[in-house]
Parts: C-alpha cells; structure tokens; sequence
C-alpha cells in the first residue's frame, strides 16, 4: 500500500519535473525547427541563467519567479546576439562550423562558470520551499507546482505564438523555405536571431521554475542538455507539441525508473530510451513540425 | 613517409638530450595529444563524420584494460589488444546505430555524445568498474607488463605516434582514403561513384575507434588509475576533436600542430594563472570560435593558403 | 539496354512520375525531355537507385535492378550525374574523377592512370591538380561527365549538362558526348536545351507532368501537339497549326 503511495507520487513529481523539462527542450526543438542547428550551448545558456536568477535572489533579495520576465527579456538577447554576432557570422552557414562553434560557446560558458563562481552547488533557501499542498494522493513541496503550471501555462503562450502571430508565421516561412521567406522579403537572419532568442528566453523562465527545486553548478547544463536532447528526438526534431510529450515522458521515466531502480539509474534508463529511439525510430514519436 | 620518418628519428633523439621529468612528461603529453587527435582525424577528418563523444572509444578501451589485467590477470600485451577490439566494437555499435538511417552532421554528433555521457553514467554506478572511485592498476615496472621509466613511456607513446601516422598516410594514399574523402565532402555523389557509403562509414569509425581504444589502454599504462569523468568526460571528447581542428582536420601533420598548440596553451595557461581551475578549457573554447571564424581549414589550411599565393603570383603575371 | 515498366514514384500527394515506360537501346543517345517540373530527374533518380519507386520495375541489361543501392546500380555499370553538380570540392581534379576511376580499379596507380586519360578525354587535362571548387560552370560541368565516365559505365546518365552554359561551351561540349557514345557508352541524358537535343540524340522521350507524353526521334516528337502544347501552353498547337497552313496557302 505505501509503495504505492510512494509510486504515484513520483508519477506526479516525474510528470512535474517533465514539465519543466519540456519547456528547456521546447527552446532546443524551436531552435533545430528553424535554424536547423543543434545548439550545443543550450545547456550551458540554462546554467548561466540559473546563476542570473541565484545572484538575483541572494544578492538583490528578489523572489526567485519574480525574476522570470527579467530573465526572460535578458536571455533573449543574450541567445539574439549569439546568433547574430557568434554563430551567424562564423558559422557561415555550415553545419559543421555550427556544430563546433555552439560547442566552444558551451565550454567557454561552462568554464567561466568555474572560474568566477568555482565548482560548488549552490541552493537557494526559502522559507516557503518546505511548504507543501496536499494533493489527496500525495504530498507535493509548493515550488514544485508552481513550477509545473507556470511551465505549462508558458508552453501555451509559446505556442499562441508561433501558431497566430505574424511572426510565428515567419518563423514557419523561414523554417520551411529560408531562400523562398527571403524572396518573398523576410529578414531572415534576424528571424534566425529572434528563433534564437526565443529558444533562449525559454531558459531563463526554466531556469526561474528549476532553481527553487533544484540547485546549481557549473555542470548542471550538462544533466540538462542531455535531457533536453533526449526529449527533442523522442518527440520529433522541430516539433512543439512533441517537445511537451517527451518531456512529460522522460520526466516520468526519470522519477518512476528512479523508483525502481535508485536515482542515478533512473537517468541511465532515459538514455537508454535515446539509444532505443534513435535505432528504431530516429524520425521521433511524431513527425517534424515547427 | 620521409616527412614522418624523419620526423620520428628526431623525437627518438629526445630523451637523449632531455633530461628534466617534466619536460620530457610534456612531450608524451604532446604525442599521445596527437595520437587521440589522429584517431578522431580518421572518422572526422577524413571521412567528414563528426564525433563529440570519442570519450566513449577512449574509455572503453580504458576500462577493459584495466579491468582484464586486475580482475581477469591478463597479460598487458593481451589487454592492449582487447583494448582495440573493446573500442572498435563500441564504435562498430554507435556507427549502426547512427549511420543506417544516414543520420549525420548534428544527429551524429548529438548520437556519439550522449553515447559518452550514457558510459559516464553507467561506469559510476555499476560495480565491475570500481563505480565512483575509479579503477588502479598496480604497479609492476618491465616491459612483459607495458610498464616503463618516463623515457620507456616515451618511446611507447612514440611508437603508436609514428604507427597511426603511418596508417593514416596509407590511407591517404589509397582507395580507402579516396573513398572516405568523397563521403566528406558530398555522400550522395559518392554513392552515384560506386561507393557504399554504410560500409565506408563503418570502416572509418571501426579504424578510428580501434586506435582509440589503444590510446585508452596507453593511458591506464601510463597513469594506473581511470574514474567514469577521465575515460568518459566531455572534456576527453573535446580535446580529441579541437586538436584536429585547430590544425586543419583530414590533413596529416594537422593533428600534430593542433596537439602541440593546444599543451603548449595550457601549461602557458597553467603557469599564468597558477592552474586555475577551467582556465585551460576557457582558451580551448575561445579559440576553436575563432579558428572557424578566420581559419576554417585550420592553422595548416590558413598558413598554406598565403604561402601558395606568394608562390602562385609570378607565374600569374608571367601567364 | 535499359527498360523501365510502369515506373511511378509520389511525393506525398503529388505523383511526381506516373507509369512511366521507357527504353534505352544499346549504343543510342536517348533524350529525356520536357518543361520545369515535369519528373525527369526524379525519373532519373528513380532508375538510378537513388529513390525508391511506388511501383514499376527497372531493368538492365536484362538484370531486375529496381530498389537496388546506387552504388550497386554503378558497380552493373549505370552511373549518373547531377543537374546540380556536386564537385568533390576540396579534392584536385584527378581526385575527383580517381574517385570514379576506383569504382574499377582497386589500385592506386591504376586509378589515377585511368581518371588521367579521362580528364584528357572530356578536355580538362590542363587542369588536373586543380582544386574543384576553383573550376568554372563548364568545368564543373565536365567534371561531372569525367567522374561518372571514370566508373567505365555500360550506361551513363547525364542530367542536363549542358544547362547553363554558353553556345560556345555547348559545341564545345557536343562532341565529347558523341565521343563518350563512339567508345560504346550508351547514353541517356535529360536536356533543356532543345537545339542540343536535335542535334544529339538517336531517340527522344517527352515527359510532363510525371506522364510520357510523346516518344520518337527527336524530329517527330517536337511535332506532336501534345509536347508542343506542353512547352508553350494549352491551345498553342492548334494556334501553329493554323499559323503554319495559313503560310502555306
């Protein structure tokens, strides 16, 4: 009976875990939709916002989803600029050139984290953190449900917007057709730098919702960006709606395969379901949409 | 083969002239640097195939090593070779899984390094490789055991240097390396020529991953000790693929100026910052940004560029 | 030589060839013509092994070769080549064509040997140690020639090599292509530049819309009203008709 009990509640922390999940491999998958490219630097980007919103409440004494539309606007500068004056200009449009200079960013990026801020972990304390809601079935601490309807709730405006703004449709003009979007007069390296943006500013509302459940570290962008790969195949290069599937999925696996098998095999198990994906089904659950 | 031939006579001569430990630790840390860089070369280089997780070659090769000659007493030789198999099969694995469905350029990379990372993880939860605390071997100095004096290691090390330069030149000069080079630069053109781009695919990752893994089992010798980060981690799979591109990647000397600029960066790095932590991977990045950006055939394409204009330009004006 | 029976290959929901039928005989130069969009090269790639049909077979020289491999397809002794070429762009020319050249010589010398004679033979013998990418269009262009010619085909397949280049190349061009069939290659190319076709090949096949419309020398093919209206429009054949017996009386 109580294992049980213990099993649905990590059902639920899995499906809420994933929902943040979603929400760093919905910038990923927006990112391959339309640029094409993998952004190898997406964890690393992840890593630096949740140090942004750490500084921001230890030093400034600013409540941690506060923060979110200020991480918002700041990442999507930071992920606009990258692509306008980082990848655009050096990638010169080869894949490969791409490839390794999203990488160098990220090992730039991590090692800086390093420097300046050494390897420890770092948690923020507050006081509400222990709080928890009484769901009927199971316990859940209060940040962990903010976190998952602030993820959903964001996934949804995130896709109002690519769905019914005119610059969703550019950005599906310039996903499908980059030489016809420019023809028909699409600026389409800023639309690549906006996509970029976006997909960044992704990051600092995840990095605002991960922090008061999580912690910090250099490295952390390494679990996540992993993750947020695995996520991205499993639900279909480019496409959205797949993002938030896989990553409910592979929160799910992560909590209930941790159940079963002890925490660090649990994200064992969802590479394992990367591998399974890729030899069996590299084209992804769904098909490829942005 | 005069160029190598020469140039591994003049290595040879060093440990006569050098007697400091660490200089001559530097240079073993130069070669084998070279010799991981010409492993990723082959499949990357040469074939044009793309590899962020090499660590995952590296490693295996690494930990059957160490794991056959502690727990199963085999002998080093032996461990040497089954290091080569360890890693070929690991790369024979991971080319199946990502080249059947034609999966390259990003999908590959993404495929090789999460390929890594699930070694990574697994080698530090399950048992039979010491889990978290690594993996030592004991120390039993002659050569029946691959275990030498710093001047033995050298040679060691100089040996497989000169051997997988030699492989990659026969490559090279070859059908084998024509056909590689024809998969880099456009697949589908290679395959319209006759070439089975799966089959070619798999022979480069299968060469490539081999020589890995022998420079997994050079490491254990060397070291005699291995954790899951040292055999897995990303920054073993970074070093093996900046070198080449620093240097200019499917050439052959390429991967040598890589590996000799990229030791002599970090110890400059290390001896100005008194070995800070991170420092070293910080100029890493920073310089493969912008070798793309101005040098995108690497220090050997960027400096025979110039060179073959001031050669080209008198017999221009005289044409 | 080559037979294809109701080859058909569909995009989605477009039928981009429908029941094609179509024959290549031993020593001709056969022309696959036709308007933008028509399926020639998706014809071409479909025979080639680089796209799977929906249904029909191909056959060669009396062998099933339908959803075969290209590259099993070149080593019978088809080869093709690009509309859009694909230099090999950092390798010189005679490694580009050497890469042809191993398809039926394993050896190094020998390869090189023969990609030397066939540079000479399509004209780039001056530019052998150049890089790829430095060549113009119309080397380029012969490149391609040189490179599928290196595999020593039975068959070549030649997609609009002649696009893009000037009058002067063309007849430049012309004749290597009937020098390529005179050693006993036979030929089969898709061309735009209907002049080239007159003057080239043995017998034409028109297609448009992913449907043969006309086959036929090329002579009685560019009269049929179905090509003509194909090319120039609905009505256009009528509209010369009348032109034409207006002249005349």
């Amino acid at each position: 009976m109580l294992s049980l009990e213990i099993l649905l509640h990590s059902v639920v922390t899995g499906l809420m875990n994933g929902a943040v999940y979603a929400l760093v491999a919905m910038g990923l998958t927006l990112i391959f939709g339309v640029l094409h490219i993998i952004n190898f630097a997406h964890g690393s980007l992840l890593m630096v916002a949740m140090y942004g919103v750490f500084f921001a409440v230890t030093l400034l004494g600013i409540d941690p989803y506060v923060t979110i539309p200020f991480m918002m606007a700041l990442m999507y500068f930071a992920g606009y600029g990258l692509q306008r004056y980082v990848i655009g200009n050096a990638g010169q449009g080869r894949d490969t050139n791409i490839l390794l200079i999203t990488l160098g960013a990220a090992v730039v990026m991590d090692n800086l984290a390093l420097y300046l801020w050494t390897g420890d972990t770092r948690q923020l304390q507050l006081d509400y953190m222990m709080t928890v809601v009484d769901l009927g079935f199971a316990l859940i601490p209060v940040t962990r449900i903010i976190a998952f309807v602030a993820a959903c709730a964001l996934f949804v405006a995130m896709w109002l917007v690519i769905e019914r703004t005119n610059f969703g449709r550019a950005m599906r003009a310039v996903a499908k057709e980059p030489f016809g979007a420019r023809v028909v007069g699409i600026d389409v390296d800023r639309v690549y730098a906006q996509t970029m943006g976006i997909g960044t500013a992704c990051l600092g509302a995840a990095a605002a919702l991960l922090l008061p459940i999580f912690y910090v570290n250099p490295q952390i962008g390494n679990v996540f960006v992993l993750l947020a790969f695995t996520i991205v195949v499993l639900g279909s290069m480019g496409n959205i709606v797949g993002a938030l599937v896989g990553g409910l999925l592979v929160g799910l696996v992560e909590s209930v395969g941790g159940f079963f098998l002890g925490d660090r095999l649990g994200q064992v198990g969802i590479f394992v379901i990367f591998i399974l994906i890729l030899t069996f089904r590299p084209q992804g659950l769904f098909s490829a949409r942005v | 083969m005069v160029r190598i031939t020469t140039l591994a006579l003049l290595l040879a001569a060093v440990p006569l002239f050098v007697q400091s430990n660490h200089l001559l630790g530097l240079f073993i840390a130069v070669l084998f640097s070279a010799y991981l860089a010409q492993s990723w070369n082959i499949l990357g280089g040469l074939c044009g195939q793309f590899s962020f997780g090499h660590a995952a070659f590296f490693g295996v090769g690494l930990y059957s090593s160490l794991i056959l000659q502690v727990d199963f007493g085999w002998p080093a030789p032996l461990a040497l070779v089954s290091a080569a198999v360890a890693g070929a099969v690991t790369g024979l694995f991971v080319g199946f899984v990502s080249f059947r469905y034609g999966l390259r350029g990003s999908y590959f990379a993404l495929v090789t390094l999460a390929f890594a990372e699930i070694l990574r993880m697994t080698a530090s939860v399950v048992s039979f490789t010491g889990a978290g605390s690594g993996k030592y071997l004991p120390t039993r100095l002659g050569i029946e055991h691959l275990q030498f004096s710093k001047s033995g290691y050298f040679y060691f090390i100089l040996v497989l240097f000169v051997l997988v330069h030699l492989l990659v030149l026969a490559i090279q000069n070859s059908r084998l390396g024509a056909r590689f080079a024809a998969i880099r630069e456009d697949e589908e053109a290679a395959s319209a020529l006759g070439v089975d781009v799966f089959r070619y695919k798999m022979i480069a990752i299968l060469i490539s991953s081999a020589v890995a893994g022998v420079g997994g089992c050079f490491y254990g010798q060397y070291y005699f000790y291995t954790d899951p980060h040292i055999a897995f981690g990303a920054a073993v799979s970074i070093e093996m693929l900046l070198a080449p591109i620093i240097g200019g990647a499917g050439t052959l000397f390429g991967p040598i100026v890589g590996a000799v600029v990229l030791r002599v960066a970090a110890e400059l790095g290390q001896s100005l910052t008194g070995g800070v932590p991170g420092f070293n991977l910080i100029l890493y990045g920073i310089m493969v940004i912008l070798i793309v950006r101005y040098m995108p055939d690497g220090l050997i394409g960027g400096l025979r560029r110039p060179w073959a204009l001031m050669r080209r330009r008198p017999t221009a004006t005289a044409g | 030589m080559l037979t294809t029976q109701g080859l058909t290959k569909r995009f989605g929901g477009l039928v981009a060839v429908r029941d094609a039928s179509i024959s290549a005989n031993a020593g001709d130069i056969t022309a696959l013509i036709g308007p933008n969009g028509a399926g020639k090269t998706t014809l071409f790639a479909t025979v080639a092994g680089f796209l799977k049909p929906d249904a029909g077979s191909v056959t060669f020289g009396g062998r099933d070769i339908t959803g075969m491999k290209p590259h099993q397809i070149c080593d019978l002794g088809m080869v093709r080549t690009f509309q859009i070429v694909k230099p090999f762009g950092k390798l010189s020319v005679l490694d580009n064509i050497a890469v042809g050249a191993y398809a039926r010589f394993p050896r190094r010398q020998d390869a090189l040997a023969h990609a030397a004679a066939i540079g000479r033979q399509v004209g780039l013998g001056g530019q052998l140690e150049k890089i790829a990418a430095g060549l113009t269009v119309a080397g380029r262009k012969r490149l391609e020639v040189a490179r599928a010619l290196a595999t020593s085909p039975r068959l070549l397949l030649l997609d609009e090599v002649m696009a893009g280049l000037t009058p002067t190349e063309i007849d430049e061009i012309v004749p290597i292509i009937f020098g390529i069939r005179d050693t006993g290659v036979t030929i089969l190319l898709i061309e735009h530049v209907m002049q080239a076709v007159m003057r080239l090949s043995d017998r034409a096949y028109v297609l448009n819309e992913g449907h043969l419309i006309a086959e036929g020398t090329p002579q009685e093919v560019v009269r049929e009203p179905a090509v003509i209206e194909a090319y120039l429009g609905p009505g256009a054949a009528t509209r010369a008709q009348s032109f034409a017996s207006r002249n005349a009386s």
